[in-house]
């Protein structure tokens, strides 16, 4: 059995504890995950929405819209975080542990470094004045051993 | 999150509650700026018990007060580290940098052990 949820929300930092808490209870009701898998997901979920609203739309005039999208099945769950901000220039650079382009703001460089350690799959698409998409993806680990 | 602070002798305690992140850590930031305007903390103690997330905006902001701290010569530790924090802490070696203690006594006992040794 597959299940899916979709959520469109403004890109403001009020709306991240809110969409970490539906990823988490959305993959709760799907699969057998635990606590500290449950975590890993909604920082790793915190991490890209916090992404696509600092690199995304930080300094854009209009206020834009993130949208969450889940699938999961009973072994794994796939999260996709969608902006249509800014893109980033070069993701191979951004990945890198440490990388920030906003030192003084307190950056610490360590999203991308977050998300691909907590979650078993990662994926950036990225294209300049038309967004992000951050596709990641977390297997059980009694499915992962199977 | 919330969050309070008092001091135990020349250390600041600041005691975090509920979820840091790139929503609160502004809050967090600001109040801490403030409060160490006010020259009286040599140490920063976190203690991190009813803390039930943080994310890296969370390390960033943490890391900000280290080096203001550590630049005056002070030191920072953390303690009653949360259970669902143990994987960021472990996953970017955030205790070589904030060592965390099981308790506040011991983290506190830590800090003033240094001060002691100075001449």
């Amino acid at each position: 059995m597959r299940d899916w949820f979709e959520l469109r929300i403004p890109a403001l930092s009020q709306n991240e504890s809110f969409a970490r808490a539906v990823v988490a209870q959305f993959a709760l009701q799907a699969g057998d995950w635990s606590i500290v898998e449950l975590n890993e997901i909604k920082t790793a979920v915190s991490e890209a929405i916090t992404n696509s609203i600092i690199h995304g739309y930080e300094g854009s005039p209009r206020e834009g819209e993130i949208i969450v999208k889940g699938q999961a099945t009973p072994n794994k769950l796939e999260i996709t975080i969608i902006d249509h901000g800014q893109g980033i220039e070069n993701v191979e650079r951004a990945r890198q542990p440490l990388f920030t382009t906003k030192p003084h703001d307190e950056r610490s460089g360590l999203g991308f470094t977050v998300m691909e350690s907590f979650m078993d799959e990662l994926t950036v698409t990225s294209a300049l004045g038309q967004g992000t998409t951050i596709r990641m993806v977390k297997y059980l680990c009694s499915a992962t051993l199977q | 999150m919330g969050f309070s602070t008092r001091y135990r002798g020349n250390i600041l305690v600041v005691s975090l509650a509920g979820e840091l992140d790139h929503h609160t850590a502004n809050d967090l930031r600001h109040a801490l700026e403030k409060e160490l305007d006010k020259d009286i903390a040599r140490h920063i103690l976190l203690n991190l018990s009813e803390l039930t997330f943080m994310d890296s905006s969370g390390i960033g902001v943490l890391l900000g007060r280290y080096r203001r701290i550590s630049a005056q010569g002070g030191k920072m530790a953390a303690c009653s580290l949360h259970p669902h924090l143990e994987r960021l802490y472990d996953l970017v070696a955030l205790s070589k940098i904030i060592p965390a203690f099981p308790s506040e006594d011991l983290a506190v006992g830590e800090l003033k052990k240094d001060e002691v040794r100075q001449p």
